[in-house]
């Protein structure tokens, strides 16, 4: 049915037509819907809202012309048979087309775009494999609530379900990790398609959709008008938070005694940062960020505990397991973060804020959900405990701040010089970030290196971090980065990359070079996968199966990454020794006519720590290799 | 694990059966019964789907089907609120000997045959799906050859219309 033909209910169940009057007695049902709560906004269309009188054109010419009247910019894709009608009048448009090298390149370019820009992220690729190739970044965009916009071609109507020539059932494929999707195949319905696509993505929990236009459909005539009728009548996000929600959360910050503001990635997404500031310094609460929320909170800030979870800090980690509440704002209760669920934060009671209702009590029962956008709720809140401070005192949290400082002075962030005489991956790290500074922009890609990145780099600014958090994509950095720097082409972004990751997604840096899109790519060269290794060697005895990459010091360096990155057109340097690293650093910050690739070859026996083994409380958080901290007698 | 039915209102567009059986298949929710139709309101269809799920797990269930675009509402109807009957035909060896015996147990359900030959026959009846397990099993020994089945189909009792009101708030 995904391919157009329709098995709709109404061809399905005839028989059922009439329902049987039941005139008895008006019973109350339980109502489960959607609240209708949206706030007043002017148009649910993106973009300026140009007024378009109708206007003959093309499906094709429609599409591109959409994007233009939706405010697009900027748009990653690959052409091929089935989306190249398309192709045809995006040349004469002013949109930038950035052509990519792979369609997962264009998928998390896209992404990259829409993390620092805050606006939707647009990709397009053509049918078959070439949609078949976005398939991990709408994935990594769908666990990441990423507002990314998917175009691609399909087959003609005509031939759908025949197993024509690059057929792929693409909406079908993605149905599971796209927030909606569509199949057009009249060229009429693009304009419309187009708005609410553009809608779905960016509003509410942000996602991806994914627009599958049939060739027909794009060279199809139409008649084109602007702005189109948005008609989601099963679409009501809820952003406003209920009163009386807010209030009771209110009352238990006022009555915690161990309260910690649980920080997620919504309060990036809803760029709620000033906020959440606000929040923090009436309550006093210790804050922590989560992987997705790195930088929501400045880390120079006294009241930041640290990252919580599998690598969190010992801090943040024991804030959560021995807080009274947990005031959750725009956070998932993600297994990474909680360990075994059911020894997470015990004595905990839970506020959770959240605009998708799905994440409340789906893995933490909430005891005061509120379901709303952070950037409402928030001021929200602080103004109704501002109200409550007021008349009942500001609550003492004097032991929990010694005892939660006493942790930070104990078990800071840190690591141990490796034994090879290699340099420490952190350290290489941790001077990418003192020198770049807290306006740069760092993308990670997954691992170790991304680990690091999180802890090391110290973040002061929201949508200066990405990664790939829930789906954990290798391959993400190089290509989000290069979306990053297009959108944000005044700063400085890096990408730091493990050698495994550098070698799935590194031919962006052709179309990085080409388009004149300076990134930066470090990559933490341990010469293996190493967070497998890590695993391999707390685990499985050491025994490495399938992890030696022979990128680094004393293998046979295939590829020799500096050759690789002069053959893509980029400076390209190798860094060896620690009294090379501030300088090679320096080096790569002062060129910014095309891209840079440092080749930092590091020790592969380095791990990540703090760790709390997979299957085991967040009590077991270890600080280096079967090192548990001692937790006092807390009372 | 309780027994609940949903009443599902959903846009009539391509794909909107694959996006909820889907959403149940991937969030591993067992699907007891699933039927589908149009109803009074052009465009819109109504599914009735019937889970086996404890409390939490069909807050979960009616969270996630909301968030599918396609989905207007959803209400839960409980057996005391509603109307609920399932649709099942079953073909029945009935020869001259048995046919008799056959018909009357059908009389008795208030069902109904609509088809005889000389060594079967089709009996049609509508009914709460304890009702029909029932006919079934007087039904058993003569011999149940085919047996088609339809999901329970459910309304709430009273005035309201579900659809109605969700016009209304949409």
């Amino acid at each position: 049915m995904s391919k157009g033909s329709p098995i709709s209910p109404s061809l399905m169940a005839t028989k059922s037509a009439g329902a049987p009057k039941a005139p008895e007695r008006a019973d109350r049902t339980a109502e489960t819907a959607v609240g209708v709560d949206t706030a007043a906004t002017a148009s649910p269309v993106l973009g300026p809202n140009n007024v378009v009188p109708p206007t003959v054109m093309t499906g094709s010419q429609a599409i591109v012309r959409s994007l233009e009247e939706l405010g697009v910019d900027d748009i990653f894709g690959l052409p091929g048979g089935a989306i190249l009608p398309t192709y045809d009048p995006l040349m004469a448009s002013k949109m930038n087309h950035v052509l990519v090298r792979h369609e997962q390149g264009a998928g998390h370019a896209a992404q990259g775009y829409a993390m620092v820009t805050g606006r939707v992220g647009v990709c397009i690729a053509t049918s078959g494999p070439g949609a078949t190739n976005l398939v991990t970044a709408i994935m990594d965009a769908h666990m990441d609530s990423v507002p990314l916009v998917a175009i691609t071609g399909q087959v003609s109507s005509g031939v759908i379900g025949t197993d024509a020539f690059q057929e792929a059932d693409i909406v079908g494929i993605t149905m599971p990790i796209t927030k909606h999707s569509f199949l057009v195949t009249d060229p009429n319905d693009i304009p419309h398609v187009m708005a609410e696509a553009f809608h779905l993505a960016s509003t509410g929990r942000p996602g991806p959709v994914l627009v599958d236009v049939a060739k027909d459909a794009q060279q199809g005539q139409m008649t084109f008008s602007w702005p189109p009728k948005i008609d989601l009548p099963g679409y009501r996000p809820v952003v406003r938070g209920h009163n009386k929600q807010v209030r009771e959360a209110a009352k238990l910050i006022a009555a915690a005694s161990k309260p910690v503001l649980y920080v997620g990635g919504g309060v990036v997404k809803a760029h709620a940062s000033a906020e959440l500031m606000e929040l923090a310094e009436l309550t006093g609460a210790p804050v922590v960020t989560t992987l997705m929320a790195r930088g929501a909170f400045p880390d120079s800030h006294p009241q930041h505990v640290g990252m919580p979870g599998m690598h969190g800090t010992v801090s943040a980690v024991t804030a959560l397991q021995q807080s009274d509440l947990l005031i959750t704002l725009g956070a998932r209760f993600d297994d990474r973060v909680t360990g075994i669920l059911k020894s997470f934060a015990p004595n905990a009671k839970v506020i959770h804020a959240d605009i998708d209702p799905a994440e409340i009590s789906k893995n933490r029962t909430a005891d005061v959900p509120i379901v709303g956008s952070v950037k409402e709720i928030i001021p929200e809140l602080t103004e109704a405990v501002r109200t409550l401070f007021g008349t009942a005192g500001t609550p003492d949290l004097a032991n929990w701040w010694t005892f939660l400082n006493n942790l930070k002075d104990t078990y800071p962030l840190g690591w141990t010089e490796p034994e090879d005489g290699l340099s420490a991956p952190q350290r290489v790290i941790e001077r990418i970030g003192a020198l770049t500074g807290p306006e740069g922009i760092y993308v990670a890609g997954v691992g170790q290196h991304q680990m690091w990145a999180a802890q090391f780099i110290k973040y002061e600014r929201p949508h200066a971090w990405l990664n790939s958090g829930g789906a954990g994509t290798m391959g993400y950095a190089v290509p989000a980065a290069m979306g990053a720097k297009v959108g944000e082409p005044d700063r400085v972004v890096w990408a730091i990359d493990g050698d495994g990751c550098f070698q799935m997604t590194n031919q962006e840096l052709a179309t990085c070079a080409i388009n004149k899109i300076p990134i930066k790519v470090a990559v933490i060269n341990n010469s293996s996968l190493g967070m497998v290794r890590q695993w391999q060697t707390l685990f499985y005895e050491g025994r490495y199966s399938n992890t030696d990459l022979n990128t680094g010091h004393d293998t046979v360096r295939i590829p020799d990454f500096v050759k690789l990155g002069e053959a893509y057109g980029c400076a390209s340097f190798r860094c060896e020794r620690d009294e090379d690293i501030d300088a090679t650093i320096q080096k790569a910050l002062a060129i910014n006519d095309r891209p840079v690739v440092i080749d930092f070859v590091v020790s592969p026996n380095s791990m990540v720590w703090p760790m709390v083994p997979a299957g085991v409380s967040n009590d077991q958080i270890q600080v280096a290799r079967n090192m548990t901290p001692e937790w006092e007698e807390e009372d | 694990m309780p027994r609940h039915t949903l009443s599902v209102l959903v846009e009539d567009k391509p794909g909107v059966l694959t996006r909820v059986a889907s959403l149940f298949a991937r969030r591993a929710f067992n699907i007891n019964s699933l039927a589908v139709g149009p109803t009074e309101v052009p465009g819109m269809s109504r599914m009735t789907v019937v889970v086996d799920a404890d409390g939490d797990l069909i807050e979960q269930v009616t969270k996630q089907l909301n968030k599918l675009v396609n989905v207007i509402k959803i209400v839960e109807l409980t057996s005391e609120s509603s109307v609920q009957r399932d649709h099942i035909l079953v073909k029945v060896r009935a020869d001259a000997a048995t046919r008799l015996q056959v018909t009357q147990a059908a009389d008795l359900f208030r069902a109904s045959v609509v088809d005889v030959s000389t060594d079967s026959v089709v009996i049609e009846a509508t009914g709460h799906p304890e009702k029909l397990t029932a006919l079934l099993s007087v039904l058993e020994p003569f011999g149940i050859r085919e047996i088609v089945q339809s999901g329970t189909l459910a309304v709430g009792r009273g005035s309201r219309s579900m659809s109605d009101r969700a016009l209304r708030s949409a």
